[in-house]
């Protein structure tokens, strides 16, 4: 197998709460940053290159250097959503290549929970007031449930994709959060009614938000922070623990176009890129952290990335699959994902940490001997306009 | 096909987010559906049909395109019915469509399908413009096609 081992994650960090009211997002991302620095064994001062999709426009993005009291040589705030921080690790990675810098930092803080924010069923996030395609978008109260649920609709009218079948992704990731206890913690804390084991019928049952999505197959709402480092070859030899190599990226921006396919998401395009660089077949995967916002999202995914051919990801999903302890495909989002664990908004770079943790052996749902893991970012709305970024990353 | 032979009632809709009318790209389709006229462009280098509405074509960056009325019939591509909406403006409208309506000359837009039951409404149903005040502007949204 092919093995790229010139930049590398060396520092991940996921902050423990899901309520962290009385901080800034600004306050989170230095938490974030100093944690994941000392996960590494590095420092501030090691810093060279900052990435963020801080939200707030040119002010805010120009504070967090300023904030963190870095000197960056590269700086990027580019911003596509939950899928940012897939995008950042590309860029990062061919910044440090091209040996523009050393040291990466992506960070990232939120408090959409303690500043009820209505993600899912409140009004339609706008990504920019200046998108004419929005005037066009905005008078139907289509709420980003609804976005995503266009695509489910869609897809079970063409393939025969049941409920059930996207029940199971949200069966087999509540299985992973609760053996996860910050996930545990965190249903507490965001005060679900029942967070025991659920059945693919408590899901069918849950109700409808916007159909054909049920509760339980959407992502929660919480505050959240998180960062990970990225550095070169040379650096990475002396950190704390062994580098989670980045073996391949892609990035793809899908839209809706006149007889176009909704189904065909930008996963399709953004994950061939990756594995082809990665030189890593799907089946290789041991640990698919696949964003989560909604079940949709993930059976997409699931297609694009090229687990399961197109219109097979219900049936892929089927019968237990995606559960950490199964042979037969990877396992999916073991943290608990941004379903029952951890979704401030934009919950991308908290799929590279995990990742991290299983290629180091520290997940709580352990895959035994994991190697390669996939993280795929998806972000802005699937049915109208969304960004995909796929990382591939391994360990020797 | 003249829309307006037959005048029909205004539909209702909701005082919801209402579209920028001086949007530079979309302005002149709003202008034309405050008077109950539906349009979309075509290229007149490349022919392809244009929407949402721009000022030059994403076929081939073009920039001549002729404005069209469509004759507002089409079918449903895809849709969803809004049960649990926390957006004030629309809370109290639940349950809604929302839906992608491929109209017949070629053109996908995002509408709704009203002034029917919500739980009959199905992917490739045809479906007739219709026309539903909102505030100062006229929405276009579709209704079932009569039998």
């Amino acid at each position: 197998m092919k093995r790229d081992e010139e930049v590398a994650i060396v520092g991940a960090y996921e902050h423990p709460a899901r309520l962290i009211p009385d901080s800034s997002p600004l306050q989170l991302q230095a938490i974030a940053a100093a944690e994941a620095l000392a996960d590494a064994g590095l420092t501030g001062r090691d810093v060279d290159a900052i990435y963020s999709a801080l939200d707030g426009g040119l002010t805010s993005r120009l504070a967090l250097a300023e904030y963190l009291g870095v000197t960056p040589a590269t700086v990027d705030t580019t911003m596509v959503g939950g899928a940012s921080f897939e995008f950042h690790v590309a860029h990062a990675r061919s910044a440090i290549r091209a040996g523009k810098c050393r040291v990466a930092l992506i960070t990232y803080g939120a408090t959409n929970r303690s500043a009820a924010v209505r993600l899912g069923t409140g009004a339609a996030p706008q990504y920019g007031n200046d998108n004419p395609a929005e005037n066009m978008e905005a008078p139907w109260g289509t709420t980003l449930v609804a976005n995503y649920a266009l695509v489910a609709m869609r897809h079970m009218h063409e393939f025969g994709t049941t409920p059930e079948q996207l029940a199971e992704i949200s069966v087999a990731t509540r299985a992973h959060a609760l053996r996860n206890p910050a996930a545990v913690a965190a249903m507490e804390a965001l005060r679900f009614k029942e967070r025991g084991e659920i059945t693919v019928a408590d899901v069918v049952s849950s109700p409808v938000i916007a159909d054909p999505l049920h509760k339980l197959e959407c992502c929660m709402v919480s505050d959240g922070a998180g960062a990970v480092v990225l550095t070169s070859a040379a650096v990475a030899r002396s950190t704390r623990y062994r580098p989670v190599w980045v073996l391949g990226t892609g990035e793809a921006v899908g839209y809706s176009t006149n007889g176009g396919d909704i189904c065909a998401t930008a996963a399709s395009r953004s994950g061939p890129i990756a594995f082809g660089e990665a030189g890593i077949r799907p089946e290789e995967v041991d640990i698919a952290m696949i964003y989560d916002s909604f079940t949709i999202t993930v059976l997409t995914a699931l297609e694009g990335l090229g687990f399961c051919g197109r219109g097979e990801g219900g049936a892929y999903a089927e019968g237990g699959r995606l559960r950490w302890d199964r042979p037969g495909g990877p396992a999916l989002n073991t943290d608990g994902g941004g379903l029952f664990s951890n979704h401030p908004g934009m919950r991308g770079v908290f799929l590279l940490v995990e990742a991290v943790r299983q290629l180091r052996g520290q997940s709580t749902a352990q895959v035994p001997d994991a190697k390669i893991a996939v993280a795929h970012g998806n972000g802005g709305m699937l049915g109208s306009r969304h960004g995909a970024g796929t990382v591939l990353l391994g360990v020797a | 096909m003249d829309q307006a032979t037959t005048p029909q009632p205004d539909l209702r809709w909701h005082p919801g987010l209402l579209p920028d009318p001086i949007d530079l790209d979309t302005a002149p389709f709003w202008a034309a559906a405050a008077q109950r006229r539906l349009t979309y462009q075509t290229c007149d280098a490349c022919g392809a049909v244009v929407f949402f509405p721009r000022r030059h074509c994403p076929e081939c960056l073009g920039r001549a395109l002729t404005w069209h009325d469509s004759a507002g019939l089409g079918s449903v591509y895809t849709f969803s019915v809004v049960r649990a909406s926390r957006d004030p403006r629309f809370a109290d409208r639940v349950p809604y469509c929302v839906a992608l309506i491929d109209l017949d000359e070629g053109f996908r837009m995002m509408s709704s399908v009203v002034d029917t039951d919500v739980n009959t409404i199905a992917i490739g149903q045809r479906v007739q413009l219709g026309w539903a005040r909102s505030g100062d502007a006229l929405l276009p949204v579709f209704r079932p096609e009569p039998a």
